[in-house]
């Protein structure tokens, strides 16, 4: 037995070592392209054109970085607004990626805007008719409720209680003001696209894109949940709350089936059916992206087998948070090529500044799993985190019957 | 509108000297030398279709679509035509170059402090009562400047008047809603790489229906979770409460029975 588990061990720290090494290949291909983009402008370093404006940093980057970060509010919406107090365990986790993925979009956006040190503008010069200024103020003040959101697990660990006590307070209004902002956010990244009507192939351009951005990144936002859940065991060694995630399985599956209706409700109005055969490029993309992010997944997880397994909800979250990739990378760049008749494919720097970040996304989590109170138990099965750290409600309650 | 200038590009009588284009360098202090396609130091160009010269720029859109994109506010639609772009205000998000149904704007790739670079209509040139120093250095007449009303009617007017030698289009009058540089041709308008698709109203409606929405849905949506809140809230407090009182009537009952 404990030879067993020693060879387990090794096989992880052996499996830790390799990633290392790839990470610092990556880390220092993008220090290499950071330098070069800050010191020899967009031209140099990317591969867009007057023709291509916006390419990988916006399509990865921006479009699902926001995206995968969806699990922070849905799940803090069941939790907290609809009181399904089981999810708890899984919550921590998932306001720690938000948060990170959003500070994350905000540094690609240093490496994509022209001038960066300007983004501040957004705050003073408004224009109320760009739906660029409503995601600028959504990043803002969305990163803003993140960090609140956040900061129990912070001060709890450094035991400010007064501080605690003063977030307590403002808690559910906060929460609620983050689904909406999420709400906002999450589907305005769709309405960046409706002002290109003729430049967006048409199996992807629908008026309708704001809610479909919105109800995939839920589907998304749950998949990322059991993905990260999934991945933490296995470093952390910990267990897995299979329930739970068999739970947002079902959600997703859910999310997924309304968005797969919504698409062919839309193309039926739009009468685009012909266009899901005609022997083109974007006909196998689009095919690849519904197959992949919708009928795959939804598959899977109506078996509740799979749903309950653990490879089973690995794979199943996985493929849903593939073909949400390939929808926003089919958005932000395939469909455009015709229209544009420019061809793009993002330069090694490009990839190197996005790997980088994603890179420093997976440092930044585990240093705070490992230093923060995230989870609720170090090994073995999960139990609920209130017996370990009071949540927010639970002093309020503490506090109520202290009263009584 | 009435006082909005426009020009009136004429490609039957361009012969392609590409004196508009080194005017338009000399007046913008832009880099010298011919360049065929629209660029950060090419204001304008002419593009050949099989003899026909078609002149780009930037159209002066009526209803501006980059102005409506721009996140702070850099570009301004003047009353007498020209849409300016502020260069202090831009971020660099480039919205606008997505955006443009024309593709015009143009950026300092190679800048560390890059630019948008698109045509000025030569707006203070127009503001001291001159005309744009293309249509000065045309020797043809191919671009001629004048009240937007005055120049849509000639457009018909060259039109009605020589029908065998036009299409019976002005490009320019309804596309996106109206555009200050209005063209008149001899060859159809497919068929010189323009964006003959292009909806017929102007484009910021398209996103305004999604962003007017805003309000209705943080209002309902932010009473709609208060209320799921409350309602739900209410239930696991009341749960607590009959426990509690169960557990309470058992330990009295328990007393009695002593």
């Amino acid at each position: 037995m404990k030879t067993r588990m020693q060879s387990i061990m090794k096989r992880i720290v052996s499996g830790l070592k390799v990633w290392k090494v790839i990470a610092t290949l990556i880390l220092a291909a993008g220090a290499v392209a950071t330098i070069e983009r800050f010191t020899r402008g967009l031209g140099e370093s990317t591969h867009l054109t007057d023709q291509f404006p916006w390419g990988l940093w916006i399509g990865f980057d921006i479009l699902c970085g926001v995206g995968l970060a969806a699990g922070g509010f849905t799940l803090a919406a069941i939790v907290y607004v609809f009181n399904v107090k089981r999810f708890e365990p899984v919550v921590r986790p998932t306001i720690l990626t938000a948060f990170l993925g959003y500070l994350l979009v905000i540094v690609g956006l240093m490496f994509d805007l022209g001038r960066p040190w300007q983004i501040w503008h957004a705050i003073i010069m408004w224009n109320h008719q760009s739906v660029m200024f409503e995601v600028a103020w959504c990043v803002m003040l969305y990163t803003t409720v993140l960090a609140l959101e956040f900061a129990p697990v912070v001060l709890e660990r450094f035991q400010m209680t007064r501080a605690m006590k003063i977030l307590r307070t403002v808690s559910i209004p906060l929460i609620i003001v983050g689904v909406l902002l999420s709400t906002l956010h999450q589907s305005s990244l769709g309405s960046l696209y409706l002002i290109v009507p003729e430049k967006l192939y048409g199996l992807w351009y629908s008026s309708y894109m704001p809610l479909f951005f919105y109800v995939s990144a839920i589907a998304v936002g749950c998949a990322m949940v059991i993905f990260e859940s999934c991945l933490s065991s296995r470093a952390f060694n910990r267990g897995l709350e299979t329930h739970l995630l068999s739970e947002l399985s079902r959600i997703s599956m859910v999310m997924l089936a309304v968005y797969a209706t919504m698409k062919i409700v839309d193309l039926a109005d739009r009468s685009a059916f012909s266009l899901l055969f005609l022997p083109r490029p974007e006909t196998y993309l689009y095919w690849l992206e519904i197959t992949t992010g919708i009928i795959l997944p939804i598959a899977l997880f109506s078996f509740r087998k799979i749903r309950e397994s653990r490879s089973g909800l690995f794979f199943g979250s996985t493929v849903v948070i593939l073909g949400f990739i390939m929808n926003r990378m089919n958005i932000s760049i395939t469909a455009m090529q015709r229209w544009t008749g420019t061809s793009y494919f993002p330069s090694w720097m490009e990839i190197a500044v996005t790997l980088s970040i994603v890179t420093v996304g997976f440092i930044a989590f585990s240093m705070a799993a490992k230093y923060l109170p995230i989870f609720g138990e170090e090994t073995g099965h999960p139990a609920p985190i209130r017996d370990q750290y009071p949540l927010i409600e639970d002093l309020d309650v503490v506090s109520q019957e202290g009263a009584a | 509108m009435n006082t909005s200038k426009a020009m009136l590009i004429d490609l039957t009588v361009c012969i392609g000297c590409n004196s508009c284009q080194e005017a338009c360098k000399k007046e913008n202090g832009l880099a010298e030398g011919e360049e065929k396609t629209l660029s950060a130091t090419a204001y304008t160009a002419l593009e050949e279709y099989d003899g026909t010269y078609v002149r780009r720029m930037c159209q002066h859109c009526v209803t501006p679509t980059c102005a409506s994109v721009c996140p702070v506010g850099a570009f301004t639609k003047t009353p007498e035509g020209p849409v300016l772009y502020d260069e202090s205000k831009c971020i660099g998000c480039r919205y606008c170059m997505q955006a443009c149904p024309f593709q015009v704007p143009r950026y300092e790739w190679g800048s560390i402090n890059p630019r948008i670079q698109k045509c000025k209509f030569c707006a203070s040139r127009i503001k001291q009562g001159l005309q744009p120093a293309c249509a000065e250095a045309c020797p043809t007449g191919a671009t001629k400047f004048g009240d937007r009303d005055e120049l849509i009617r000639e457009a018909y007017g060259r039109i009605k008047a020589a029908p065998e030698k036009y299409v019976d289009h002005v490009y320019g009058v309804e596309e996106v809603g109206g555009t200050s540089i209005l063209y008149v041709t001899g060859v159809p308008f497919e068929r010189l790489g323009f964006k003959t698709e292009v909806q017929r109203s102007a484009m910021p409606a398209l996103t305004w229906n999604a962003l007017s929405k805003i309000p209705g849905v943080v209002s309902v949506g932010g009473m709609l979770l208060f209320g799921i809140w409350w309602i739900t809230n209410r239930r696991t407090e009341v749960q607590r409460i009959e426990k509690q009182q169960a557990a309470l009537k058992n330990h009295s009952n328990g007393e009695e029975r002593i």
